[in-house]
């Protein structure tokens, strides 16, 4: 027995007497980590707060904690508010639906749906095969994992609402413009034939259809187990490298090759954010610390989004029904948005 | 009774079948495995989102990884 199944409430009251207490929890844990990690490294083990050592040992207990706790939290909520979509309900939404409308709505429902890359196939046929234009389509996949769930909570948790609304905005405009680009370019001749040869039948299965609070509620929580399990070594990874930035990292050392000085800085971080495959947790701690480096916020929302919306595994996933000029020109249209985004946000934000 | 696995192999895959295996193993039932990678072919089924469950021919779930608990209902359903 799963330890999900095993804390399947009896009652209704004690599924929300659950709920509740797990959440009381939960903000008990998040106020008492500034303090105890203050006592502990600071006064326990006596290490200074303004010395290399005592800062960066700081940072990554604290910071360790802290985004565990806030993509426990986050992970759970979007679970359980996402298991009332699903893509069939959103491939219904988008039928029929012309270019422009189309695309906004994709990108919406790109954010809200769940969906797992690894369905990115199958999706793409479905929508493609039901008559969903191609530029449409291709909105939704990229504000799918563009605008994530992961790097929401973090941002917030992190930097407030303002970056928070930033780039979810950016995200949305992104996976709009370069769906409806992308549209315009009449590419359908550099899609496999075989997606406009499939024949759709049988039954559609809505699985959003039938579930009850426990089963919304067992999936979040057996869906914060899988996430964390699977992003964990990103995380520590992330965290390390954020704490030895933090602690070491000469003050000057990179404002002077990527900060506002260098007006290659968001194209760099763009281009090499592209092929690195990592998630918006293992990238977060480091630009959190790359920020407190000086870093402008363009250029590190720039490289992060490059790094979750574009990545290798994915683009050879989507080989598989798109022909290389397309997926070229896929990786082009959305890197250049997302370039654009950058810029765009360090000429309004100051640093 | 034959019980085919929808997915292109991906974790999510590997542990329907496993679930499933393991429901049809407490209920006792006699079934064949089989995987469907093929794409046409999992969209003919109407499946977009994996993996997918297809019992006898008939989709019974898609775009989750049940409990084995969850498995087990479905099966004794179908079965009764």
């Amino acid at each position: 027995m799963s330890l999900a199944e095993r804390l399947r409430p009896t009652t209704p009251t004690h599924r929300w007497v659950g709920v509740g207490a797990a959440a009381l929890g939960w903000f008990a844990l998040y106020e008492i980590n500034l303090p105890l990690w203050d006592w502990v490294v600071y006064d326990l083990a006596g290490l200074s707060p303004s010395s290399r050592l005592g800062s960066g040992v700081h940072f990554f207990f604290y910071d360790s904690i802290k985004i565990a706790l806030l993509l426990v939290g986050i992970i759970f909520l979007v679970t359980v508010l996402r298991s009332f979509m699903s893509v069939e309900r959103t491939r219904a939404l988008l039928g029929g639906k012309r270019e422009g409308v189309g695309n906004v709505m994709a990108a919406g429902l790109g954010v809200i749906t769940p969906f797992c890359s690894c369905s990115a196939v199958p999706a793409f046929i479905g929508f493609v095969a039901a008559g969903v234009p191609l530029g449409v389509t291709l909105s939704f996949l990229i504000a799918s994992p563009l605008v994530n769930e992961v790097a929401i909570g973090l941002l917030f948790g992190m930097f407030g609402i303002g970056p928070t609304l930033l780039y979810v905005g950016a995200g949305l405009v992104i996976a709009i413009v370069a769906g409806f680009v992308l549209g315009r370019l009449k590419l359908e001749r550099w899609v496999e034939p075989f997606v406009f040869e499939t024949r759709l039948g049988g039954q559609v299965i809505d699985p959003s259809v039938g579930l009850t609070w426990d089963d919304r509620i067992q999936m979040g929580v057996e869906e914060v187990g899988l996430i964390l399990r699977k992003i964990w070594p990103y995380l520590l990874v992330g965290i390390a490298l954020g704490a030895a930035i933090h602690g070491w990292a000469p003050e000057d050392f990179f404002t002077q090759y990527a900060g506002a000085g260098n007006p290659f800085a968001v194209l760099i971080a763009v281009l090499v954010g592209i092929p690195l495959y990592s998630n918006a947790a293992g990238i977060m701690p480091l630009v959190q610390a790359l920020h407190d480096k000086g870093l402008p916020m363009g250029t590190l929302l720039a490289f992060m989004m490059a790094v979750v919306a574009l990545s290798l595994p994915e683009l050879i996933l989507l080989r598989r029904v798109l022909k290389p000029p397309l997926i070229v020109t896929f990786v082009a249209v959305t890197g250049a948005g997302i370039v654009a985004v950058g810029y765009l946000f360090n000429a309004v934000i100051p640093v | 009774m034959i019980i085919k696995i929808l997915g292109s192999g991906c974790n999510n895959c590997v542990n329907l079948e496993r679930v499933t295996r393991e429901a049809v193993a407490d209920l006792g039932l006699d079934a064949t495995f089989e995987k469907v990678k093929d794409f046409p072919t999992i969209l003919g089924y109407g499946v977009m989102s994996t993996p997918g469950l297809v019992v006898d021919e008939k989709v019974v779930l898609s775009g989750r990884v049940p409990t084995a608990a969850k498995v087990r209902e479905l099966l004794e359903s179908l079965t009764s």
